[in-house]
């Protein structure tokens, strides 16, 4: 049982991470909409889901191996530092960067989008306390990369596939039966709850 | 300050955006061509159930005297619930209003009170040509990288003229847009097509041939802009370039197609060296090129040389003078400002290849100084120039003055400033609102008109 609530957070940051519109289903709204076509919509998400995964599996990685050379007091806090950061700096300057994928954008592009979007906007880091509370599930205070790898690499698969999800059944939804209005209304704020979240994955691990 | 939910004047798609309410103020610059007093950003209210419809109800001056405001945009719109770069919860709020002679820029705040807007930034042009490398800023658009200003030329005041981004949170100038401009040197105006991730701009000419008026041997050289440059919106790179011909001069105001998934867009040609006509011209997706057609033509009308400026006499007729366009919201109606014979032209262009008339007002113009039902005096100078029309498209608005120094070269009695209003029928066919005309100030003379919450070339779109 203790090692349970580590992959409902996994599985609920990929619900939350779907629901975001700026990771992904709205894009995929938006060109089947232009290109008039269900299709496109559902197409759109693959690509979607892949950049997303490539970005967080990225990010794990990296911290998987810095986590194994590094002493794991010091890892928590070089890593909880990281997150606080990115939050302060979301928080400060918000999230603009130069545009590089339009609308007439192909599969590839997508890709790219999704993972820079991702990757720009700490989604990988946010699973941190929880991967790492997998992998110390069967160690006592110690990372070992041949465990982790392929905890890791469920862990991955747990997040996009909630991700994708939760991506598919919001842009379906739009694109069949709410339409575009919605958006006025219904499109909080996730830029904050996004920092928010990324403060509080900060604090977890500060206090873990 | 960002907030929960978005600014309630963005609208995923045009069609939506023609539903918003009606606007109860509009901005209008208004400048001093003698340079002595300084310029200011008025307050028309434009409610018909207020005491003070089509009265100044608020102003705000610039910190300097000399600026010649004349274009100017909002911080954020629309085009911040594009899919690929969201910001939805940036607030429509400030006005990005250049100088378009001083090269400064004044970024003013309509929110506290929309009727008495206040500087909160000054740019000076020092920080512009620092970091962007641009003076003589024109037009300003809320995009997908922020707030999009252009330049008619570099920081010593030549060829090329582009492009450079402000951020639309801190204001800061982030830089030059451009990151590869191929043959393209003269600039006047650019939009885009955010569906087909294109970019277009147009010429006018380098400061030296227009600060001072506009030059007779520049124009007849055909050394004034020409060109329609077509870029790649998110590589920043010039694609292609088409010039209309050495008898096109002045290629002025682009206004493309709101709904994102049409590929077309209409542009105004000044003058031809032939016969002095004014053209409109579409751009259009031609396979994989764009590719442009003249698809209006407005004579020149045959005038008494006694009463025509020393420019046209020799010529016997009012020049049209087609300086500003502006398309509807549905992509319906195209108004065209005649501010030489003081016509504004409606035409419907659900073809965009083959528009049709549907209605002209007359006011103003260099001979005919047809007058207005609200007028005093009777006989008004200057004629149809910025358009702009109400995001439903049922109110069209325009003033009378084109810039300071061309002003006296087509009316040298001088201009005094009007701003009037048309009521549009919903199949075709306008008249002006008698019970709305601003009788502009002395000392002043307006120029572009923005209205509350966004119009019809403030805001770009997504979705269809």
């Amino acid at each position: 049982m203790t090692t349970f609530w580590p992959w409902l957070s996994l599985a609920g940051l990929g619900a939350f991470h779907g629901f975001n519109p700026a990771m992904g289903w709205l894009f995929a709204v938006a060109l089947g909409l232009h290109r008039q076509s269900r299709r496109i919509v559902w197409l759109s998400l693959v690509p979607i889901a892949i950049g997303h995964a490539i970005s967080i599996a990225t990010v794990l990685a990296v911290v998987v191996a810095f986590g194994a050379a590094m002493d794991l007091h010091s890892f928590r806090l070089a890593a909880a530092l990281l997150l606080l950061g990115l939050a302060a700096y979301g928080a400060l300057y918000g999230h603009s960067h130069r545009v590089r994928v339009g609308m007439r954008t192909g599969m590839a592009g997508l890709t790219l989008w999704s993972f820079l979007m991702a990757t720009s906007h700490g989604a990988g880091l946010m699973l941190v306390p929880a991967v790492l509370s997998l992998c110390l599930a069967d160690h006592s205070g110690d990372l070992a990369i041949a465990s982790s790898l392929p905890v890791s690499l469920a862990a991955v698969a747990v997040h996009s596939g909630a991700m994708l999800a939760v991506t598919a059944a919001v842009a379906l939804a739009v694109f069949e039966w709410l339409g575009l209005a919605p958006l006025r209304s219904a499109w909080i704020n996730f830029d904050r709850l996004w920092t928010l979240a990324l403060g509080a994955t900060g604090i977890v691990l500060l206090v873990q | 300050m960002a907030t929960w939910r978005p600014d309630p004047s963005f609208y995923p798609s045009p069609r939506m955006a023609a539903k918003a309410p009606r606007e109860t103020v509009a901005y209008v610059a208004a400048f001093d061509p003698e340079r002595a007093r300084p310029d200011a950003i008025a307050v028309v209210d434009v409610d018909p159930t207020s005491p003070s419809y089509s009265q100044i109800v608020g102003q705000v001056d610039m910190p300097n005297v000399g600026d010649e405001l004349h274009h100017f945009g909002w911080n954020a719109c629309s085009s911040c619930l594009c899919p690929n770069a969201p910001h939805p919860h940036v607030e429509r709020r400030y006005l990005v209003v250049p100088g378009l002679r001083s090269s400064r820029l004044h970024i003013i705040d309509t929110k506290p009170d929309p009727r008495s807007p206040q500087i909160i930034r000054v740019i000076e042009p020092s920080e512009i040509a620092e970091r962007a490398n641009y003076s003589r800023l024109h037009t300003v658009h809320c995009g997908p990288e922020g707030i999009y200003v252009n330049a008619l030329a570099d920081r010593d005041g030549n060829a090329p003229g582009g492009i450079f981004l402000l951020d639309h949170q801190s204001f800061d100038v982030l830089g030059q847009w451009e990151m590869d401009r191929g043959p393209q040197k003269l600039a006047y105006d650019f939009w885009w097509h955010l569906g087909h991730d294109t970019m277009i701009t147009s010429e006018w000419g380098t400061p030296d041939t227009f600060e001072d008026g506009l030059v007779p041997e520049v124009l007849l050289g055909s050394k004034y802009g020409r060109r329609l440059h077509f870029w790649d919106l998110q590589k920043r790179k010039h694609l292609q370039e088409i010039d209309f011909g050495e008898e096109h001069q002045l290629v002025f105001e682009l206004r493309p197609a709101h709904d994102p998934t049409r590929a077309y867009g209409f542009v105004g040609c000044v003058i031809s060296l032939k016969d002095l006509s004014a053209s409109i011209w579409t751009w259009y997706r031609d396979n994989d090129q764009w590719a442009v057609k003249k698809v209006i033509e407005i004579p020149a009308e045959p005038a008494d040389p006694d009463l025509l400026p020393p420019v046209l006499k020799g010529f016997s007729a009012v020049a049209p003078l087609v300086t500003d366009i502006d398309l509807s919201m549905d992509d319906r109606f195209l108004y065209v400002s005649c501010w030489g014979t003081g016509d504004m032209i409606q035409y419907d262009v659900s073809d965009p290849l083959a528009p049709k008339e549907t209605g002209r007002v007359r006011i103003g113009g260099i001979v005919s100084r047809a007058t207005h039902p609200k007028a005093a005096n009777g006989a008004l100078n200057g004629g149809p120039q910025m358009v702009e029309i109400s995001r439903d498209g049922k109110r069209v608005y325009f003033t009378n003055s084109l810039y300071g120094a061309i002003d006296p070269q087509f009316y040298p009695d001088g201009i005094d400033g009007w701003m009037v209003k048309l009521d549009v029928n919903d199949g075709g066919g306008i008249a002006f609102d008698e019970n709305f005309f601003v009788e502009w100030p002395k000392g002043h003379r307006p120029h572009q008109v923005r209205l509350e919450g966004g119009d019809c070339s403030s805001d770009s779109y997504c979705y269809p």
